[in-house]
């Protein structure tokens, strides 16, 4: 924790990148967007510097020997609900006055655990309860710094929506006592949706009338700012994201036309688990795919998936992603991308992307993350093998060219950890021994 | 029954005392006036329910009834920062449909005052009183938006001559409806509070555009809880850990508001936010602890023990660190638990002074009402206490305490036997 409080300290208005410069040497480098360098790699004032198969080292750097090991750029998970004290405001078919960002915790400890597992870059979203959920935010995963300091500084922000069974669950029909609010069925979920972004469309008609008559200096009343439909006009102007979480390809149609309709735009279809059989209209919309390599069958509305869902996006030109939704998934999603060799048979580079630049794409952070790339952010990955490969391990990890995470380290300061631990069980037993009471 | 007779004399007394209110001198007594140095030997002036004069050489006016204090210290009286002392068990307000959005006020209270809702008769005044606190700032409780906050003085036999200001803060807690309905979450709770503060500022704006051309507009429709959080000057959020410290400041910031944060546990990690931001804290003296029926086969993260191991300190980082703070019972009502708690804080660092300090003239200063309590100087409210060491050590006993100028003497100590005599009164 000492540590941490040091990490924390040194974050607090210091510039990332502060660090020694990097030099990875020696070692296979897997840029995703440029092939496959034998060399080096430097980690720069928090970004890639150079990458080739010899770079000098800037006086002061730190000598990384990546001899038969492997580097990779940090992973993203474009759907991840870690680091939150509350995931779903489920009270409300439309909650999206709600913000991740007024629930991050910073400590959570599967923070730590994602960035052991390679990732470096998360998609917060809120749950699935209502047709339209909470805003979300990107967030870097720099463990020991606070909230604020780990939001990925200028990513757009976004909202999440959800078709299908979880939104409708908690619906009014008849035979269900335990009901809270609308809707009950799909065909309410569209039309709590239409609701909300004509009411979204009549909230803005009121603000510009208001500014207009201001403008000529006429008395009116301010309309009422409304943090329920402000985001939703946001969405309008194209200034949020729209992540939306669905699986049958009927109500994947659904909700694309709706949003053509209202012109504005899906930027996500999350886990989307039909969405081959609709990828061509997904290509028209220009939506992503944010989904799993080989998970279904948890509900009936995941009945109709197949693992070849990535691959067969990928072939239609559809930006896809592989996300965890999960603590323990986000730990091993370079496995997850592995599994698209076998079915539907990814390249290599293809199965990278699916982690690293296409989620980036996703969240429209791609000009800073997502591949090693001179310029970008330094958020790499050392391997001692194969990132594809099921032996392989993540060794380090660095986010704006600060090392995060080192698995040499980790596994030496257990027993120091245990101890302080111990320390304060058996002092918190003295001091409760000593009450009176 | 014999016990029962000495708390039925001070009851009985007390309608006198507010009639023809006496003068006291405590003659030879040390003085710890908190707003200035400790005056070794002098005398505190008691008159009509003030302090008349306090100093080294005051003379004591005819007619007063003189106590002699050698050996005995003279402090202010002390104050709870945020209580529930005086207040029925649950205030108002609760239940209703379940909401559909802020725009149904859930959990919403905020128009009612605890100034309204006081039991004079409630037995936990003469207890916290007999131990030195004089004074409370007491909240009605139990919804998001509870109330507004009064500062009353712990004597009275009229709630209304117990009221010394009547709304100092808008009591926040980040609760949820429990599953009926909005907000059923802390997502929700907190982008309800925002909305509040915006629709209070849109209500307030709008009122004021309609008073000048009532002609032509629309009329603003008249909103109670609106209303209550418009007459509140201080917004109190909640804020044990560091990561609620965050939050809350950060939440501040939207409100534009004057804010305090209360909890305070985790003051020490969140010292350099809260410096800052010079946002004060009420430190509740109900430190974590591990709960009674806790799994033992359950191990507990480093950082819960680390949060407990740290809370005790949370005061003395404060004080270091020239945040202004107070101390609060946090729903104990027994002053030797209290006490207890504040030498475990200055065990962990905090000054014995600055730990006087959060008890008497901070909460005044907090809630704006130094003008007339939280020290002993001439023209303040005459509460204070005299006890025969210091405060808040264990041995120390308290002789007298005076509210509003009016004297009152400990009970003896509740012997073991209570239950029993409790049991003959039924």
């Amino acid at each position: 924790m000492k540590v941490l409080l040091l990490l924390a300290a040194l974050g607090n208005g210091a510039v990332f990148g502060a660090d020694a410069p990097v030099l990875i040497q020696n070692a296979t480098i897997l840029t995703v967007t440029n092939g496959t360098v034998k060399g080096s790699i430097l980690l720069e004032n928090g970004k890639i510097a150079a990458i080739g198969e010899r770079v000098a080292a800037p006086a002061g750097s730190t000598i990384v020997d990546g001899s038969g090991k492997y580097v990779m750029p940090g992973i993203i998970d474009c759907h991840s609900h870690i680091m939150v004290d509350a995931i779903n405001e489920g009270s409300v078919s439309v909650s999206s006055m709600v913000q991740m960002s007024d629930v991050l915790d910073p400590e959570d400890i599967a923070i730590y655990r994602a960035l052991a597992g390679g990732v470096t870059t998360a998609n917060i979203l809120h749950g699935s309860a209502n047709p339209i959920g909470g805003q979300t935010l990107v967030m870097k995963m720099r463990w020991g710094r606070n909230a604020e300091e780990m939001k990925l500084e200028g990513a757009m922000p976004g909202i999440k929506f959800a078709l299908g069974e979880n939104p409708k669950r908690r619906g009014n029909g008849p035979g269900n006592p335990g009901a809270l609010r609308y809707p009950a069925t799909r065909m309410g979920v569209e039309d709590v949706i239409r609701e909300a972004f004509t009411e979204a469309k009549a909230y803005k008609a009121k603000w510009d009338d208001y500014k207009a008559k201001t403008a000529r200096g006429e008395p009116a009343l301010p309309p009422a700012r409304d943090l329920k439909l402000e985001p939703l006009v946001e969405v309008l102007e194209g200034k949020r994201l729209v992540h939306a979480h669905c699986y049958r390809q009927d109500e994947i149609l659904m909700l694309l036309r709706v949003a053509d309709e209202f012109g504005f735009k899906i930027r996500t279809l999350q886990h989307a688990l039909e969405a081959y059989k609709v990828a061509p209209e997904i290509l028209a919309h220009g939506a992503g795919v944010s989904t799993f390599a080989d998970w279904w069958a948890y509900k009936i509305e995941a009945e109709d998936a197949i693992p070849y869902n990535a691959a067969i996006l990928t072939r239609k030109g559809v930006v896809v992603s592989l996300n965890s939704d999960d603590p323990e998934l986000i730990r091993h999603l370079d496995k997850e991308a592995a599994k698209t060799l076998k079915y539907g048979g990814l390249s290599e580079t293809e199965a990278l992307s699916l982690i690293t630049i296409n989620p980036a794409k996703q969240l429209m952070i791609d000009k800073r993350v997502g591949s090693l790339e001179v310029g970008k952010d330094a958020d790499v990955l050392l391997y001692d093998g194969h990132p594809l490969s099921n032996l392989s391990k993540v060794l380090k990890v660095w986010i704006d060219g600060h090392e995060y995470f080192d698995r040499d380290q980790d596994i030496e300061g257990r027993p120091k950890k245990e101890a302080e631990k111990k320390a304060l069980e058996k002092k918190a037993a003295g001091a409760r021994g000593g009450e009176t009471e | 029954m014999t016990l029962k007779a000495p708390a039925l004399m001070i009851m009985m007394a007390l309608p006198v005392v507010a009639q023809t209110p006496g003068s006291y001198v405590l003659q030879n007594a040390r003085v710890v006036r908190v707003s200035g140095p400790v005056i070794e030997r002098g005398t505190v002036v008691i008159r009509d329910g003030l302090i008349d004069a306090v100093g080294e050489n005051v003379a004591a006016p005819a007619g007063a009834w003189v106590i002699d204090c050698q050996g005995l210290t003279v402090y202010p009286g002390l104050i709870d920062a945020l209580s529930r002392w005086g207040l029925p068990s649950e205030s108002e307000g609760r239940g209703g449909p379940p909401a559909r959005g802020p725009e149904d006020r859930p959990l919403n209270a905020s128009w009612t005052k605890a100034a309204d809702q006081i039991v004079p008769t409630d037995r936990v005044i003469q207890r916290v009183r007999d131990a030195g606190f004089t004074t409370a700032v007491v909240f009605p409780n139990g919804n998001i938006f509870s109330g507004q906050g009064s500062v009353i003085d712990l004597a009275g036999d009229r709630a209304g001559r117990m009221v010394v200001a009547d709304s100092v803060g808008q009591y926040v807690t980040l609760r949820t409806s429990g599953g009926r309905g909005f907000p059923a979450s802390l997502l929700g709770s907190i982008a309800y509070v925002r909305q509040i503060y915006l629709d209070a500022d849109n209500y307030q704006a709008a009122k004021a555009i309609y008073e000048k051309h009532p002609q032509g507009l629309p009329r603003p429709a008249y909103d109670r809880a609106l209303e209550g959080v418009l007459a509140a000057p201080l917004v109190l959020l909640p804020a044990e850990q560091e990561i609620e410290i965050a939050r809350m400041l950060t939440l501040a910031r939207d409100l534009k508001r004057k804010v305090v944060l209360y909890g305070g546990h985790e003051a020490g990690r969140g010292i350099d936010l809260l410096k800052q931001a010079q946002t004060p804290v009420l430190v509740s003296l109900k430190f974590p602890v591990k709960p009674r029926d806790a799994d033992p086969a359950e191990e507990e993260p480093l950082r819960v023990l680390e949060f407990r191991d740290k809370a005790p300190s949370a005061a003395g980082a404060l004080a270091q660190a020239g945040v202004k703070f107070a101390f609060y019972s946090d729903g104990v009502t027994n002053p030797k638990d209290l006490f207890r708690a504040v030498r475990k804080a200055v065990e962990a660092g905090l000054k014995a002074d600055d730990a006087t300090r959060a008890m008497t003239l901070a909460p005044a200063e907090i809630y704006g009402v130094a003008d007339r309590l939280g020290s002993i100087e001439k023209g303040k409210i005459a509460n204070l206490v005299v006890a025969d060491g210091d405060l808040f050590a264990e041995k120390t006993k308290v002789k007298y305490t005076f509210v509003d100028g009016a004297k009152f003497e400990p009970l003896a100590e509740e012997p073991a036997q209570r239950p029993a005599a409790r049991n003959s009164a039924r």
